[in-house]
This record gives C-alpha cells, structure tokens and sequence, in this order.
C-alpha cells in the first residue's frame, strides 16, 4: 500500500488559484497529483472490481434470503431457511466431503510428486528443455478440453482400457466414470496430470533461488545429496511450497469444469463438489436463491481460509504487503 | 489550475467515463426503430447445419420481402439456453424470438412477464399446426408456436437384430426383454442409455408411467406435481426391475447422451449396441457420428407395451421445438413465427431430415424414408402424447424427477422415491 496517507485535504479550487505561499501550493499540488495518479491508476480496476465482485457479491447475499426462481420480483422472504437447508443436504455435505478429498490428495500427491520431478528436472539430464516442456503441456490445454479429452478416453473399451490391457494390467480396468466408489479417484487422477505441470514450474522457479553456493558448501562439508535436499534445498523452497499449497488448494475448493463436464457430479451425486452443486440447483433447477445461499457458502469458505492462510501462513513471505507495517 | 494537473484532470474523467461507457456498451444493443427500421434478435438451438442454415435462408427471404425489419440470428448451443433464458427474461432486453420447448419450461419463463402473450396474434392461423400447439399454451394463454414434433422410441440397428437372428421388433415388455437376453447371448449390448446426461434415464420412468397410467391420471399428476398414485410407484418398480435385466452397456452411467462416438448415441451409430430409447431427433445426431450412411441400417419401433398397465398403448412420450416471442416487438415477432411455420420452409426441415414430424400436415409428403415415415404415421395415430415430464413440470420438479431416476440406474433409491423427490421440490 501507498505509505503516504493523505494529510493535506485535497481542495482543487485553492491549489488551482490561491495566493498561498509557494512552498505549501507545491505541497498541495504534489499531494493532488499523486490522488489523480492514484485516481487514474486505480480507478479502472476500483470500477471493475465493483462492478463484477463486489455488486454481485452483495447481490447474491441478498438473493440468498429469497425462495426465488429467477423470474419476477422477489417476494418469499425466506431469511436463513436456504442455508440451513443446503447444509442439511445430504448430497452438499458430500460435496463438501469430495471437495476436502481433493484438497488433501493434492497436497499428500501432488505436492511430493511435482517437488520431485522438479529436483530432477533441475539436475544435470539430457533432454531436459524438451521434458520440461512435456510436464508442462497439459497446464496449458483449458480445463473443458482436458475434461473432454478425458471423458472419451475413459469411456469403458476405450484408449485408456485398451492400453492397460496392451500392457497386461487388464485387470486395473475400472469403469472410472460410472462406479460410484472410482469415479472421484479418476477425477483426481486427471486433475493431477492437469495441474502437475504448474507445479514442477512453480517449484523450477523456486529452485533457481537457492544458491548454489549454499549446496557447495554443504557438499564440501560431507553431505549426502539427500541432507542437502532435505536441509538446504527444501526449507529454502519454503515461500514456493506455502504459495503452491495455497493456490491448490484455492483450486480445489472450487473445482467444477472439470467435473461438469465429466460426470456432472454423478453418478447418483458421487462426484458433487460444491460449485457443481451450486450450478446444478441455481441454473438447472432454476432455485437461485437457494443457489445464491450456497455461492455465498462457498465464498465465505474461500475467504476464511484465504485469510487465516495468509495472516498465518504466508505472513513471512507477504511481510509488510498485508499486515500493513514493515518490520 | 496548471496545465499539466487539467490534462490529467481530463485523462482521469476520460478513463472514468469510458469504463462507464463500457459497462453501460453491455446494455445497449436494442432494437431501435427511429429510422422506420425495426430490429429484432432471433434466438435459436440449429449450430449446426443443416438447421442453421435453414433457419438463416429463411431470415434473409423475410428481410427481403419486409424491408423494415431487420434480425438479428444467434445461434445458441441447445444446452446454454438453460442458463441464458433466465437471465435474458430479468434483464431489460430479452430477445424478440427465441427457442422453447413449452410445456412447464415455458411457464416458468411466463412468470417473468416478459413473454409476449400471443393468443389474439396467432389466432387467424394457429389451427393449421395441429394439436402440437397446445404445449405452447399455459392455461388456455399462446405463449408459442412448434415447428416440429418429437417423439420418444427405440431406434435400432437392424443389421445387429439380424446378426442376433430377430426378425421382428418387440411389441410387448416380455418381448423386449427376450430381445435384450438374445442379443446379450449374440455378444452384443443390447442397449445404449446416456447416464451421465440424466435425462435419458428420464426417458425410462416417464415411458413406464405413460404405459402404466391412465391418461387423467397422467395429466393430473403431472399438472399438479403429484405422482402419488400407484401407477407411478408401479413405473418406478417397473424401471428397477428393467435395469435389474442388465440391458444397457457397460458403465452407461457415466456415458453421454449425444457428444461423441462413445456417447450412447455414438455406440448404436457405431454398431456398438443395438438399441437407444430417445427422441425421433438422434437419428440426425447418430448420423454426425459416422460415416456410415445409417438409413439402411437403422428402424424404429415403439416403447412395448406393458401388462395390465391403465394407459394406452399407442400413447407416446413426446414433445417438440418451437418459438416464443417477448413483449416489445410481439407484433412483428408473430409475423415472422407465422411466416416461418409455412408449407416451403417446413418441406425443407422434412428434407433435410432435421425434423422427422413437421407440424404442418402437408410437408409430410416430402418424407421419404420409411422408417421416418413410420414415426410420423405413429405420432398421427397415438393416442395423445405425453411431454416429457422434465419439461412438463415446473423448471426445478423437472430436475430434480430427472435426478431421481438417474439414483434409481445407480442403483440408489426405490419404487416410490422418485415420487417422493418430485414432491420435496415442490
């Protein structure tokens, strides 16, 4: 934030022509330049936030008290009925349940996984720009090709059964999508492969961070690749893990592309997340206050965590950005 | 003021107004009519041709014979139209004509006051589209007009019954089910269901509730939203025990409905399986996901009839797509429904086989093939028929019937349950 708070009221009629001494007219007329400056910066995306964040924000926690279908005037007032009832639901809990197993299998899976793949592609191998490319490709394709890419190679005696029994794991094959005890495993699976890529980049960067100075040293005082790694290398990727984490799971809360247009959310609710569900009752069933009470659930999921995450987690690496003093 | 602090003075308010200028550029595309020219928007589900251009030939053939009216075409995905017609009906600049099903969707949408009561407008020509436009009335009020009817049956490959050795397409449920074991014996799924889009499941509760219920009964119910009289129950029963004969692919509940060749209208165009329950639209969706000229090798028979069930059995579920039109340019938008539903542009829809059942009598001479012939001569013939219950309802008991009978092919959920969701969303 500007560390200049404004002392001097801003008054455009005495900085345009009072006979103030010269020293305070300058004073004034910096102080005003910045607010314009300010104003010009600012302004564009002050006027976008409002008009695409907050107004729809408020709007929908207005909407939420409503038994609305999304046509007419609103009349049912319904106060907190369609939060007790979306929290009360069976299939919203689930959600709840399959968003939180995302969030964990990405940070017990993933985040191992792309540290590791980034050591190693970090390390001295051939064809290293070429690998770095692949890992990184599927982050690039959008989330609705991926999923529909997917969805036909999952289909049942599709590409995926077909290679699995071309290399004698026949016996793996699963009807990914439609058994109701594999499909969220599937999801993940094709989340990972999706996401991985960002990952190993995100920690690539973080990588070129660490001195090599530091290893060097470690090195000449006997360490094995493993403690430098361990003790050197990771605690210096620290700022990189907790913004990955933070970022994932952001991401996973979430999720929904991906699942609409997989499974949207089946079957038989097996693979709901909560934005799934949100779509599901506001814009299928045209319920849109009770869909504006679950958006405003999730939002207020989203936000809790983000902030106790970034007052807690990422305090030392944001310092000064959000606690306000530099220290 | 100095010169430099008014230049950014100006700057500022230029940037302020312009961002101003951009939301408000959101809102602005209206049909003006301050040059005698009025201009309307035109929303429909054809992206693809030949619907598309079907639609558009006759947009331009209308500009050119009313040069004061000028139309917009969008072109919209079908599926979108679920969420973009809400919004649209609460803004302040719906569009002129747009694409509905009738039924309880299109009275839902009434409720937004947006949609332009016709009744007075169609009335010197509305008889000529048959008894298909009564889906487009909601308590004795036009809200639209059909272009064509649907109706819900079980295509199939005739190559693949022949492979099985059956001669003859069942007429009975037993007869079905025979059908089925035969063709699981010959190595061949008997049955394609697009589970993961739902609505296909729907198709079988709703065509088990037509065969067992009586008409009022039907009607009441669905009128009503109350499917507590037994026959429903039976209809779900009806539906457990169907699924309990596993005759549908593997894993159809995670299959699309029609995206793709492993969609289930992918695997009967692909040869795949022998048999998909759906409306008399998915030949034309079969056909896009193939090469293979299907004419030959596909028929169509009738959802069977069902022992001891109250309904009809030459009663269908069905329904079918038409127009409605909004407030301001009503008038217009009318003439130009009424244009569009004429002998020559119908003929075109037949020919070009989009629509298999056009409204209008006298474009079924341009029907050709003999199994789309067979459907219309079924649909002239029925009984009555049944919308699909999806539609029939209010928008949110259409869901959520739909969702309860995809529980019941996840094997989740009994006889009763599906009656049981129709009246908790009520």
């Amino acid at each position: 934030m500007s560390t200049t708070t404004a002392v001097v009221t801003p008054d455009v009629t005495t900085a345009a022509g009072s006979p103030s001494p010269q020293g305070t007219t300058r004073r004034r007329r910096s102080t005003l330049r910045k607010k314009l400056e300010l104003a010009l910066l600012l302004g564009p995306a002050t006027v976008l936030f409002v008009a695409f964040v907050f107004f729809p924000l408020v709007a929908a926690s207005y909407y939420s008290l409503f038994d609305w279908n999304g046509f007419g005037p609103l009349t049912d007032f319904v106060g907190l009925d369609n939060y007790t009832k979306a929290l009360g639901d069976p299939l919203f809990q689930g959600a709840i349940g399959h968003n939180l197993f995302i969030v964990i299998a990405s940070l017990v899976v993933q985040l191992p996984l792309s540290i590791a793949l980034a050591l190693l592609l970090n390390g001295k191998i051939r064809g290293r720009t070429g690998l770095r490319l692949l890992v990184f490709t599927p982050y690039v394709l959008s989330e609705a090709v991926t999923a529909v890419i997917w969805l036909s190679l999952l289909q049942p005696h599709g590409v995926v059964d077909g290679l699995l029994e071309g290399v004698g794991l026949g016996g793996l094959v699963q009807l990914w999508l439609a058994d109701q005890n594999v499909v969220m495993f599937t999801l993940f699976a094709v989340i990972t492969w999706k996401y991985i890529g960002f990952g190993i980049i995100l920690f690539l960067a973080g990588l070129q961070g660490v001195p090599e100075e530091l290893r060097e040293a470690a090195s000449i005082d006997g360490a094995s690749g493993w403690q430098t790694t361990r003790l050197i290398v990771l605690p210096l990727l620290g700022p990189t893990i907790r913004i990955w984490v933070f970022l994932s799971i952001i991401g996973s809360l979430q999720l929904f592309d991906l699942v609409w247009i997989m499974t949207l959310g089946g079957p038989a609710g097996s693979s709901t997340t909560m934005a799934t569900y949100l779509i599901d009752r506001g814009f299928r069933r045209y319920e849109f206050g009770f869909g504006s009470a679950v958006a405003i659930i999730l939002f207020v999921i989203c936000f809790v965590f983000a902030l106790f995450y970034q007052r807690f987690a990422l305090r030392r690496d944001t310092q000064g950005a959000l606690t306000g003093r530099v220290e | 003021m100095n010169t430099r602090s008014i230049r950014k003075f100006v700057a500022v308010s230029a940037v302020a107004v312009m961002s101003v200028g951009a939301l408000s550029a959101c809102s602005n595309g209206d049909g003006g009519s301050a040059d005698g020219v009025t201009n309307l928007t035109f929303w429909h589900n054809g992206t693809a041709e030949p619907i598309l251009g079907i639609w558009q030939d006759a947009v331009d053939e209308y500009e050119k014979a009313n040069p004061d009216i000028t139309i917009d075409v969008v072109p919209i995905q079908n599926e979108d139209f679920a969420t973009k017609i809400p919004l649209a009906l609460s803004s302040d600049n719906p569009p002129d004509i747009y694409f509905n099903q009738g039924g309880g969707l299109l009275a839902t949408q009434v409720q937004s006051g947006q949609v332009a009561d016709i009744t007075e407008l169609t009335s010197g020509w509305l008889d000529e589209l048959g008894a298909a436009s009564g889906n487009w009335a909601v308590d004795g009020v036009q809200y639209g007009v059909p272009y064509a009817s649907q109706v819900v049956g079980f295509w199939y490959r005739t190559d693949l019954f022949a492979q099985a050795g059956i001669d003859a397409p069942p007429t009975t449920l037993d007869e079905l089910n025979d059908t089925v074991e035969t063709l699981k014996a010959a190595g061949i799924a008997p049955i394609a269901v697009g589970g993961k889009d739902r609505w296909p499941d729907a198709f079988y509760y709703n065509t088990f509730a037509v065969r067992e219920c009586g008409e009022d009964v039907l009607k009441k119910g669905l009128a009503d939203a109350d499917l507590s009289d037994d026959c429903f129950t039976r209809a779900g029963q009806a539906v457990i025990d169907f699924i309990a004969t596993e005759p549908f692919q593997d894993g159809f509940n995670g299959t699309p409905a029609q995206q793709g060749a492993g969609s289930s209208a992918g695997l009967v165009a692909n040869g795949q399986a022998a048999m998909e329950l759906q409306g008399t639209w998915d030949k034309s969706v079969m056909q896009g996901l193939t090469d293979t000229d299907l004419d030959p090798l596909l028929g169509w028979f009738p959802f069977p009839s069902v022992e001891g069930g109250k309904g009809d059995a030459s009663a269908t579920l069905g329904g079918g797509d038409g127009f409605s039109c909004t407030q301001e340019h009503a008038k217009e938008c009318v003439d130009f429904l009424e244009f569009l539903s004429n002998d020559d542009i119908q003929t075109k829809l037949v020919e070009s086989q989009v629509v298999a059942i056009p409204v209008k009598a006298a474009a079924s001479s341009a029907i050709t093939d003999p199994v789309v012939k067979s459907i219309y001569d079924f649909n002239s013939e029925a009984a009555y028929v049944q919308t699909y219950f999806d539609i029939a309802l209010p928008t949110g008991v259409g869901s959520a019937l739909n969702d309860a009978v995809a529980n019941l092919f996840a094997g989740q959920g009994t006889a009763e349950s599906v009656a049981e969701a129709v009246k908790a969303a009520k």
